[in-house]
């Protein structure tokens, strides 16, 4: 199988407008991934899916991942004046980098036998713009998958034919996988409390154990 | 506190859609719930059928009964704790369920497992394979109404399977065997020469279950033509495991990738013409055939040695920042697992991708037209288990 | 012929069910509880703590050092460590557990406690008939339930005893041998000081 450079190159010559980048992955499992602008993702799924070298007709994996507001150090030389002279010296800046929720989809090749090629589409924020293009009408597979990320994480996938909660029930409100999730505070009696689940015991009935 | 979205958008999808069928329209269309408690839904799982008469109209599947929420634990505590989670996940075949999760963790961190426990865990995933096939002839057998003779049977065999199990690694089901890096513990004495002994006596039950049943008319009339499912249908709703096998696609992850020494041992892949029930049920056979053919094999090839990696640690083990999908051919079909490292000893993200889940996707396009007592054994043949399902 | 399926069905079963009274292998239910299989080694159930030399209390191989109780995936093991401090095997002075409590309710049988234990003082057992009236104090198992001897152990896991027995003798011989090396180091040190004449 190419590349993801190579197939980089080639939906952006096929796909008119396709805004793509390369994620790289260091970890020895050398997983690299594209990361898909969603007004262009259908199209690029299905330049993916028909495309004769690369047949990709088989979505093994979709799944929502949640990215909280971090800051990231990066290090900048700056020009600084250092003892009487301007010296260019290194400084550690930390950039607050805003959180957002992201799709990654695992595509396979059942007519070619090769893959992984792993895409990925990430929304603007956690909170109000969390609107995703679904690759439901190119890919049956991930009728669910797609389902099970709204469920869980909040996001909503535009053009999805049936987009309603999967695992919880109907009426649940929040998405539970969120990192910030909190839970209902309906605690039941525990006998080996831990950690911050002995927080919660505390604050309903003195502890058991005597030190 | 947690973030607010916008509503989502309104359900496009109604139970009892007005004036949608034609013909339906004086009689009686009923909405009938095959409700989370029924013998034959193989777990808490439910379908609401829209049916007219005994012919399906409409079906939309309901689970979420048994959600543990495994991902969010998983992401709480480390990896080695992990393991014996995933033992519940598919609970039948526990021992590939670890190899799955063992194999993505040593993808991710780069670690080689020894050959002789290469050899063991081809060893515990084909019995396992094995008392699965076995399981589901025997439950598929049971929901059209041979009560308990085969199932019956079918245990007998499994619990001489089971055994092997619980003097290797000390549980019968929840067995919680691999490490990453190798195996849990090494091979008692006498395990082989005991395993051989199953494995010799396997074709003979093989033999009596197909006497039994493969030729039975009732068995013939009840599953050939049903739920039939079109290649293309297949691949596109990302459908694998026997399921896809039984329409034809000759894709079996053991053959694609080639994960463990699989590409060492010869054994073929059976394919299905039709791709409905009976296809599927046959499959199955035939694929028990196939695993016996490897355990015979790797049983007489297992070479003496070591069985854990040793570059691998079992207490505060922290891999390298970055991500992997690792996947196998569990019984039921594409177990994968989807991990996210951050450097820390949790994961940052942990997916499970379940093959039963994704499998029940084209549950509503097979049962369409068929009558009710069908939709019962198309969903015997998906072969389901909750605890993958909705983890 | 329609129905040929069946019958061969039929004489299948009807094998099976006059086989029953024949063979073994086709009568394979035992007739619980007054029959009972016999148990596997490397069986497992429940956690219990190993003591040496019958004594529960100076004997515990326990030493409070926390790592089960970190690795449990449930987080059922409920330590808290005593202040004073006992001498283990190799004579070496070493915390102990005041409170040692496991609630089997929750716990999954994974074995990572025992897998983990750098002590060998926690181990696997196999009794399973644990069911009582009380949902909570009944299935809260404290330190003088789960203290056996290792008589016990041996007598459940025979292989796995030897092995831990083996270890622990040879972690105390080695205690002795460096204990007598360095009295026997210390003893010319003593002559050779002048002046302390007695």
């Amino acid at each position: 199988m190419e590349t993801l450079e190579q197939i980089k190159s080639r939906i952006e010559a096929a796909v008119p407008g396709a805004r793509l980048e390369v994620i790289p992955n260091d970890s020895p499992a050398k997983q690299a991934s594209l990361l898909v602008d969603p007004t262009c993702a259908l199209d690029v799924a299905r330049f993916l899916r028909d495309d004769p070298q690369l047949q990709l007709d088989y979505a093994s994996n979709v799944t929502g991942v949640d990215w909280l507001d971090t800051a990231v150090k990066e290090k900048v030389k700056v020009k600084k004046v250092v003892d009487g002279a301007e010296k260019e010296v290194e400084e550690t800046v930390e950039k607050k980098r805003p959180g957002y929720l992201e799709a990654v989809y695992h595509l396979y090749s059942i007519a070619l036998k090769h893959g992984p090629v792993v895409l990925r589409q990430r929304t603007e924020n956690r909170t109000d713009k969390t609107h995703l293009a679904s690759l439901t009408p190119v890919y049956r597979g991930a009728e669910f998958q797609e389902r099970e990320a709204y469920d869980l994480y909040g996001l909503i996938f535009d053009g999805h034919p049936d987009l309603r909660r999967i695992l919880m029930w109907d009426g649940f409100k929040d998405f539970p996988m969120r990192k910030d999730y909190v839970e209902p505070d309906d605690y039941e009696y525990e006998p080996t409390p831990h950690d911050d689940v002995l927080e919660k015991a505390t604050r309903h009935y003195a502890p058991e154990v005597k030190i | 506190m947690s973030a607010t979205t916008e509503s989502p958008p309104s359900r496009n999808y109604e139970i009892l859609p007005k004036a949608d069928f034609n013909g339906a329209l004086d009689g009686d269309v009923l909405e009938v719930s095959m409700g989370p408690q029924h013998p034959s839904t193989h777990g808490v799982f439910r379908m609401d059928v829209v049916l007219d008469g005994e012919t399906v109209l409409k079906l939309k599947p309901v689970f979420g009964y048994l959600h543990r929420n495994h991902e969010q634990i998983a992401e709480r505590t480390s990896y080695l704790a992990s393991m014996p989670y995933t033992d519940r996940l598919d609970y039948f075949c526990s021992l590939t369920n670890n190899w799955a999760y063992a194999l993505t963790v040593e993808k991710l961190a780069g670690l080689q497992p020894p050959e002789r426990a290469e050899y063991i865990r081809i060893i515990t995933a084909e019995l396992t394979r094995l008392q699965n096939h076995t399981c589901l002839a025997g439950f598929l057998l049971m929901d059209m109404g041979a009560l308990g003779t085969p199932l019956m049977y079918a245990f007998r065999e499994r619990e001489k399977i089971l055994d092997l199990f619980e003097s290797l690694t000390g549980a019968r089901m929840m067995c919680n065997y691999m490490r990453f890096g190798g195996c849990r513990v090494d091979l008692p004495e006498g395990w082989l020469e005991q395993a051989k002994k199953v494995v010799e006596s396997y074709p003979g039950f093989l033999d009596e279950f197909e006497n039994l049943l493969s030729s039975n008319e009732i068995v013939m009339a009840r599953t050939q033509g049903v739920g039939r499912l079109s290649k293309d249908l297949a691949i596109n709703a990302s459908i694998t495991g026997p399921m896809l096998r039984a329409c034809g696609v000759n894709y079996d992850i053991r053959k694609v990738d080639k994960y463990g020494i699989y590409d060492r041992f010869d054994f073929r892949v059976p394919l299905g013409d039709h791709g409905d029930c009976y296809d599927r049920y046959m499959i199955r056979i035939l694929e028990m055939r196939e695993s016996l053919k490897i355990l015979n094999q790797a049983l007489k090839d297992i070479p003496a040695g070591p069985i854990m990696d040793p570059k691998a640690k079992l207490r505060a083990f922290k891999p390298k920042p970055g991500e992997v999908y690792g996947r196998i051919e569990a019984p039921k079909g594409e177990l994968g697992f989807y991990l996210i490292s951050d450097g820390s000893a949790s994961p940052y993200r942990y997916r499970v991708r379940p093959p039963s889940l994704i499998n029940l996707t084209i549950l509503e396009d097979m049962c369409l037209g068929q009558s009710v007592a069908d939709v019962v054994v198309i969903l015997g043949s998906v072969d389901i288990v909750l605890g993958e399902v909705d983890r | 012929m329609l129905g040929t399926g069946i019958i061969k069905g039929m004489a299948e079963t009807a094998r099976n069910f006059l086989g029953s009274y024949t063979s073994e292998e086709r009568l394979p239910t035992v007739q619980y509880p007054e029959e009972k299989l016999p148990a596997k080694e490397n069986a497992r159930s429940f956690p219990f703590l190993v003591y040496d030399r019958n004594d529960p209390e100076l004997g515990l191989r326990c030493v409070a050092c926390l790592i089960c109780e970190k690795e449990c995936p449930p987080q059922c093991i409920y330590i808290v460590k005593d202040t004073t401090k006992k001498p283990d095997h190799t004579g070496k002075l070493q915390a102990h557990p005041k409170t040692f409590d496991i609630d089997i309710s929750v716990c999954m049988s994974c074995q990572i406690c025992a897998e983990v234990c750098p002590f060998d003082a926690i181990k696997m057992d196999i009794e399973y008939a644990f069911s009582t009236g009380d949902r909570f104090e009944g299935l809260l198992l404290h330190k003088e339930q789960l203290a056996k001897p290792n008589d016990h152990y041996q007598k459940i896991h025979p292989t796995e005893a030897a092995e831990a027995d083996a270890r622990l003798a040879e972690e105390k011989a080695k205690a002795e041998a460096k204990a007598k090396a360095a009295a026997a180091a210390e003893k010319p040190a003593e002559m050779a000081v002048p002046g302390s004449v007695r």
